[in-house]
């Protein structure tokens, strides 16, 4: 296990979410309406669409592609929907946020994309 | 320590209380039931079929006795209670075992009314309504040949049918001329005796019953007339009673059935009732659906959230007879001052009649061919005005455009493998499946499992034929359509408080309109955004609260890249703006680049990354956003009109920039397309556009509400105009209209479909000082539209939309 740093609360949008690349696939973080945070594998368990464009709600995300609801604590899916997605551990000091991720991801480097040309 | 719950009754409508307790307020009670009978909760509804043989008593199951155990209810079985002491909270099982309570359910169901007739308590008599008459039929019809039924309503003739079924001769016997007289009319109750004459029923009509013969077993029956016919066992099914004694023994006030208000509480606030047990607003109910509906209020009451009432239901009726299709709703018999509308096949065994006043449906009866029931229903019960379709009414719904289920209308024929949800390519057996194995009652469970008839829903009506085949009739109750599950209200309701309290953002909403969620659901969300959007232009936008197109300004695709349609001014390009795209499309490697149906440009296969920067390009090329993934205007497609065409009558190609130039960037409930056609033939296809215009050589025609979705709707033919401005106030206000007053998602299709087309033609085109003030303010909207979004995020608008937040090698 190790803990990387990932970026700022602020960073990202209240019911929204950001997206960290590793070398495993994208993982999406998310922030609720009461600043918790949240890290799941960007791949919803249905048809592998990506959590991180859904809308939040309290708990939940909504795949964009096909409506399921997937806790974000768990990354389970909500009934009546079977099915689950990797679900990380996040933490945030100080508005810091850090994300736990199993061994072989650790060098964190400068997003390699800008925008704005 | 635990609130004590008591219920007496063990049957559908009590138990589905007990559930929808345990959902909402799991730790709330310490519950004792008592259940008359030795069986835990089975589907009454279901004896039919158990009586036919074609399911057995454990398919019929929907609460074993495990199940009690494991939510930690104590259950007596075949225990009666005799009393209730009221002041004490105690109540009295037959062997005198007191048992306290804090909150009392009665749901004591009803009882089966017995004809006092003299021979009525001989052996042999029995009635239809619990697995011990079931399984007294079945011993009968090994033993003995001759039955008689009395009663020709929905019992009666499901029993003749089981006992004919089990090898019986059986003679129905009912008092008057029609079967099922509270259900279906004459003809459709003539048609009905005859296919179940067909069947080798047999019937007397008309004659009244006046004494069962027999010294101790019953040997016949005597009629009126003095006539015999000869019975080895008779069945009463001629109605049933609240069943009342306890109640009223108690003291607790009563009349037909014990008397509730809207939050299911007897005259004793600690005492409930549900079921057929009681009388709620003079009215008593025998079928499923209510019964659910007043389980859920009542457990919502004793979880104490207390949001929740019940206002009484109408319903609808099917017979499971299998092989004989029926629907009836409401006032189907009528009066001097309705209309029936009928339609008659004899041949093929089609009836179907639809009482009218004033242009909305007061009942419906359907025999043959019940696969529009549920629509017909649902018109009712919306009072949707039907006069702008009521030639085509009784062809169903798939003759206001709905190309959906085709030719299938008789679910319960189909194979397994006949697939039901082509959207979702459900199949039969699956639905089949999934109702028997997760024990789901409603449509909404079958969506929410299967996800059969949850997309475009078109085979609705099918699956719910389904649904009454393999459990039984639980079509829903009327009652006004929530806007989702975080709130009770309807769309309409929220969009008239939006304006009325002026509430400018969404938690002004939530707040104001109690919604029973944080933040609402991906459902409700996008919806109150447009509602806000709509009402406040300018002052109000949750980027959060969009779905992703509308946030991203690019179209997801199932692997989550995007796809990018700049917008081409009705359909006219040129060289350099052909360019330019084929620029873009080789500086970012998109895979593929395809003519839209649109006539425009889609590349495909964008990263959300790169969509900045390909913006920028196309920007500086001229471009701006075709909101190809907008829910507002999307193209207006053109054909190239007398400036071309030799038949082109019209300069369609202008007009349609024209409108273009002026609609762009509007937002909607749905998407929304245009065409300008320069003649009658059409070219630009304009008459399956949500509004669309047609060339003539005296001006232009003007249609709407059409689409070629899921529905192909044609569109209907609104006025005609003389001069382009005129086209271009006319569609400002039409669009203006259905900005404001459609539901979130509803195109102008099913709009028009309900509020009419006779209101939009009123407010459109016959009140012009309306008219223009539509159009007005369409345009002052649009002030707040037409700032291209590519443009301002390919400088650098939004970045953390596009951005990871951060990469780890």
């Amino acid at each position: 296990m190790s803990l990387l740093e990932i970026g700022k609360l602020e960073d990202i949008p209240k019911l929204g979410s950001r997206v960290v690349r590793t070398a495993q696939g994208d993982i999406a973080v998310f922030r609720n309406s009461d600043d918790e945070v949240f890290a799941l594998l960007d791949i919803c368990p249905h048809k592998a669409g990506p959590l991180s464009q859904g809308i939040v709600c309290e708990h939940t995300v909504t795949c964009p592609l096909h409506n399921w609801n997937i806790d974000m604590r768990s990354g389970a899916a909500c009934a009546p929907d079977e099915g689950k997605t990797t679900a990380y551990e996040v933490t945030s000091k100080a508005g810091v946020l850090f994300l736990k991720l199993p061994d072989g991801a650790e060098k964190v480097s400068k997003p390699t994309q800008t925008v704005g040309s | 320590m635990k609130e004590k719950l008591v219920m007496v009754g063990n049957g559908m409508a009590g138990v589905r209380a007990i559930e929808e307790l345990l959902k909402v307020a799991p730790e709330q009670y310490d519950i004792t039931i008592f259940g008359s009978e030795p069986y835990a909760n089975y589907n009454r509804i279901l004896l039919s079929p158990v009586l036919t043989g074609e399911m057995a008593l454990e398919d019929i199951m929907l609460n074993d006795v495990d199940w009690y155990k494991d939510n930690g209810i104590d259950l007596h079985l075949n225990k009666k209670v005799v009393d209730i002491d009221r002041r004490g909270r105690e109540v009295i099982d037959e062997d005198g075992q007191r048992i306290p309570y804090d909150r009392l359910l009665i749901a004591t169901g009803s009882n089966p009314f017995i004809i006092p007739v003299p021979g009525h308590e001989l052996e042999g008599v029995i009635a239809y309504r619990d697995i011990a008459d079931v399984n007294y039929m079945l011993d009968s019809a090994k033993k003995y040949k001759n039955a008689v039924v009395i009663g020709g309503g929905l019992l009666g003739l499901e029993a003749a049918n089981g006992l004919k079924e089990r090898g019986m001769q059986v003679t129905i016997v009912h008092l008057l001329d029609t079967l099922m007289e509270r259900q279906l009319d004459k003809a459709s109750g003539a048609l009905l005796q005859r296919s179940l004459q067909d069947r080798g029923l047999n019937f007397l009509m008309g004659v009244q019953t006046e004494s069962i013969i027999g010294d101790e077993r019953v040997e016949g029956v005597r009629f009126a007339d003095g006539s015999e016919i000869e019975a080895d066992i008779v069945v009463m099914a001629v109605g049933i009673r609240p069943n009342i004694e306890l109640a009223q023994k108690v003291g607790i006030h009563c009349e037909r059935g014990i008397i509730v208000n809207d939050t299911m509480q007897t005259y004793d606030p600690r005492i409930y009732a549900v079921g057929e047990c009681l009388q709620h607003r003079g009215a008593t109910y025998g079928l499923v659906a209510p019964l659910f509906e007043q389980a859920k209020v009542c457990a919502n009451h004793l979880a104490q959230l207390g949001h929740a009432r019940y206002e009484g239901s109408t319903t609808s009726t099917k017979l499971k007879v299998t092989g004989i299709d029926l629907f009836s709703a409401g006032d189907f018999t009528g009066d001097e001052s309705t209309e029936d509308i009928v339609f008659q096949d004899p041949t093929a065994g089609v009836y179907k009649k639809v009482v009218l006043k004033e242009n909305k449906i007061l009942g419906a009866v359907l025999y043959g061919d019940t696969v529009d029931g549920a629509w017909y229903f649902d018109l009712m019960r919306n009072g949707t005005d039907v006069s702008d379709f009521r030639e085509s009414l009784l062809f169903g719904q798939a003759h206001i455009g709905d190309a959906g289920h085709g030719e299938t209308n008789a679910a319960a024929a189909l194979p397994d493998s006949a697939e039901i949800c082509g959207c979702n390519g459900v199949v039969k057996g699956d639905i089949v499946n999934a109702i028997r194995e997760k024990g789901l009652f409603t449509l909404d469970d079958v969506r929410a499992h299967t996800k059969a008839s949850s997309s475009c829903g078109s085979c609705t009506g099918l699956v719910e034929q389904i649904l009454a085949s393999v459990v039984g009739d639980y079509s829903e109750t009327p009652k006004k359509k929530a806007m989702c599950q975080c709130t009770d209200f309807t769309h309409d309701e929220v969009r008239k408080a939006i304006v009325e309290n002026e509430l400018k953002t969404i938690p002004d909403v939530m707040a104001k309109m109690a919604w029973k969620t944080a933040n609402g659901c991906a459902s409700c969300r996008p919806a109150l955004n447009y509602y806000l959007i709509c009402a406040w232009p300018g002052e109000w936008d949750d980027y959060q609260s969009r779905f992703i197109n509308e946030r991203a300004h690019a179209n997801i695709q199932k692997d989550g890249t995007y796809s990018v349609v700049p917008r081409i001014w009705g359909g006219v390009t040129n060289p350099a703006e052909l360019r330019a795209i084929a620029d873009v499309a080789d500086k970012y490697n998109i895979p593929t680049v395809k003519i839209t149906g649109g006539q425009r440009i889609d590349l495909l296969g964008v990263k959300k990354e790169d969509l900045p920067k390909v913006w920028g390009d196309l920007s500086r090329a001229g471009f701006v956003s075709g909101h190809a993934y907008a829910k507002g205007l999307r193209t207006v497609k053109t054909c190239v009109g007398k400036e071309w065409c030799r038949f082109g009558t019209q300069d369609s190609t202008t007009m349609g920039i024209d409108l273009e130039k002026m609609t762009w960037g509007a937002w909607a409930p749905h998407k929304i397309k245009l065409a300008v056609s320069g003649c009658p033939r059409n070219c630009a296809e304009a008459t399956i556009k949500d509004f669309g215009v047609v060339a003539v050589d005296s001006g232009w025609e003007l249609h709407v509400g059409g689409n070629g979705g899921i529905k192909v709707r044609a569109t209907d033919f609104l006025c005609k105009v003389v001069t382009e401005a005129e086209v271009l106030e006319y569609c400002a206000a039409f669009l203006q209209l259905y900005r404001e007053e459609a539901h979130y998602l509803e195109r102008t299709a099913p709009w028009i479909e309900r509020v009419g087309l006779s209101r939009v033609k009123e407010l459109v085109v016959d009140d012009e000082a309306g008219r223009k003030a539509l159009a007005q303010r369409f345009l002052a909207s649009q002030r707040h539209m037409q700032d291209d979004p590519w443009k301002q995020r390919a400088e650098g608008a939004c970045k953390n939309e596009f951005e990871p937040l951060t990469a780890i090698a």
